[in-house]
């Protein structure tokens, strides 16, 4: 589980995070929801220790991370995965270097078992027989199904997804957030994921929280979040759907 | 007047904090180098490109830089009746200065640049950012083996610099001027101790230190831009090529 705790943070003058106190439900799939330049990604950032906060908490079952520096918060990373928005693929290494990289550096497996696994994933995620590719000869969504195999392969109980459907047209938005959704289900993990696709996320997510003015404006079940009566929400949701809406049309 | 005070205080605790910085950042990555898993494998891979890959523009500069040393050489030395010690003439200022100080501003304009764009673009596309999630010291595998290859790389360009260098000398004055072979090679001999050798190595070994630290720290700082990483890429050879000529005065001051 994890819990954030009147987390602050600044760049310079700016205040990003003015706040955020938020939980996050250990083997569900939440999703923060919020406009841009709100802090979201920031937020995600602090969760896995990449950005430490001014002020407040952060907990990673049941250990406090915000001041964790060295061996230490590589141990409590150990448990974490994650996706970023550019998939962030080593440009040097092909597709199956990338997903092995972790299991090289971390588990240090034969070969032969480093090949077993990384191809497997690698057919969960509809890659297979592109391993040989490097992360240039890729199109957008198939840089991120990469990312989501090397997400997956060392089988992390936490992932964070940073707008995993960023730059992918309607179909493909679709595509990765369900396989992602179906991942899930059959791992397990606990999922943070940050996005705008409105109102797809709400078919997905298991639960929904709402970023606004560096706090937590609203978190509820899926189901419920839609329901909110808060003028803020309300409005970031219905245009937010309409928006995307037009988006598939086009 | 309290505000220029201001900002000449504010730019002084600018330039202490980034120097600061910049120290952190060298002492964080010798302590990583000390802790395994030891990366041999990417200490080679750097050391391919850093030494290997810029020894066609090393050769370039040695051969010329020693023809014209030669050319100049031998009509100053003329002058006074001397010419008999251009190899000595050559071979000195070309073991001493010019082979580790040429040798490293090369590797500045051709590796460490490319070192200052490549980590730069890891930490714009969030590669680096990868690796800390993966619990993958990004100090200890993309840093690290970088200052060791430059630390191991430039005294071999710095050596085969010297041999091409005082080569072309001999080029230009025996193949072109007609001085004697014999005596070239003798007066080479002759006046070269091996504290010149050393005294060289000392400097190139300092020069790949100064190289790597500065263009790796550039790029692993950079601002998320490409415009910021341009200005990353040319602060990281400005600043390495001067502080190449600030430290050789220094270095030479101590070893003669």
């Amino acid at each position: 589980m994890i819990k954030l705790v009147n987390v602050q943070k600044s760049f310079g003058k700016q205040r990003v995070l003015q706040g955020v106190t938020l939980e996050i439900p250990k083997g569900k799939l939440t999703t923060i929801i919020g406009r841009s330049g709100e802090g979201k990604s920031v937020l995600l950032k602090h969760m896995i220790g990449l950005l430490q906060p001014d002020r407040g908490e952060v907990w990673v079952n049941d250990v406090e991370i915000s001041r964790l520096r060295g061996k230490a918060l590589n141990d409590v990373r150990k448990q974490f995965a994650m996706l970023f928005q550019g998939a962030a693929l080593f440009d040097s290494l092909t597709v199956f270097d990338n997903v092995a990289f972790p299991l090289r550096e971390k588990l240090r497996l034969p070969e032969r078992e480093v090949k077993g696994r990384v191809d497997e994933k690698l057919e969960r995620v509809g890659l297979a027989g592109m391993g040989h590719k490097f992360p240039a000869e890729l199109s957008g969504g198939m840089k991120k199904r990469a990312g989501l195999a090397r997400a997956l392969v060392m089988e992390p109980e936490i992932i964070l997804f940073d707008e995993p459907t960023t730059g992918l047209d309607p179909l493909m938005s679709n595509t990765i957030h369900h396989l992602i959704l179906d991942m899930h289900r059959t791992f397990g993990f606990t999922a943070v994921m940050v996005s705008h696709e409105i109102p797809e996320i709400f078919s997905i997510s298991d639960w929904v929280a709402m970023l606004e003015q560096g706090r937590i404006a609203a978190m509820a079940p899926s189901a419920d979040f839609q329901r909110i009566t808060d003028p803020t929400v309300r409005e970031f949701i219905t245009v937010g759907g309409t928006v995307s809406l037009h988006a598939a049309k086009r | 007047m309290t505000a220029v005070l201001q900002r000449i205080g504010g730019a002084t605790l600018g330039i202490v904090q980034e120097m600061g910085r910049m120290l952190i950042f060298l002492l964080a990555t010798f302590s990583w180098l000390s802790r395994p898993p030891f990366r041999l494998f990417q200490m080679v891979k750097q050391l391919h490109f850093i030494g290997f890959k810029s020894t066609f523009v090393i050769v370039l500069t040695a051969g010329f830089t020693g023809m014209v040393l030669g050319l100049q050489g031998y009509y100053t030395l003329r002058k006074y009746g001397s010419d008999a010690a251009l190899g000595a003439a050559v071979a000195l200022s070309i073991i001493r200065e010019l082979g580790p100080v040429l040798a490293a501003l090369m590797v500045t304009a051709r590796a460490g640049s490319a070192m200052t764009a490549e980590i730069g673009i890891m930490r714009i596309t969030e590669q680096i950012d990868a690796l800390d999630t993966m619990a993958v010291n990004p100090l200890q595998y993309l840093i690290a083996p970088k200052v060791v290859a430059g630390v191991i790389g430039v005294p071999l360009l710095v050596a085969l610099f010297d041999v091409v260098g005082i080569y072309g000398g001999s080029v230009v004055g025996v193949d072109l001027l007609g001085v004697n072979a014999g005596v070239y090679w003798n007066s080479v001999e002759t006046a070269v101790e091996w504290k010149d050798v050393y005294g060289g190595i000392w400097k190139s070994i300092s020069f790949g230190l100064i190289v790597s630290w500065v263009c790796c720290y550039k790029g692993y700082y950079t601002e998320m831009s490409a415009e910021g990483l341009g200005a990353a890429t040319t602060e990281a050879v400005v600043l390495s090529s001067v502080m190449i000529l600030v430290w050789d005065y220094f270095l030479t001051s101590v070893l003669l």
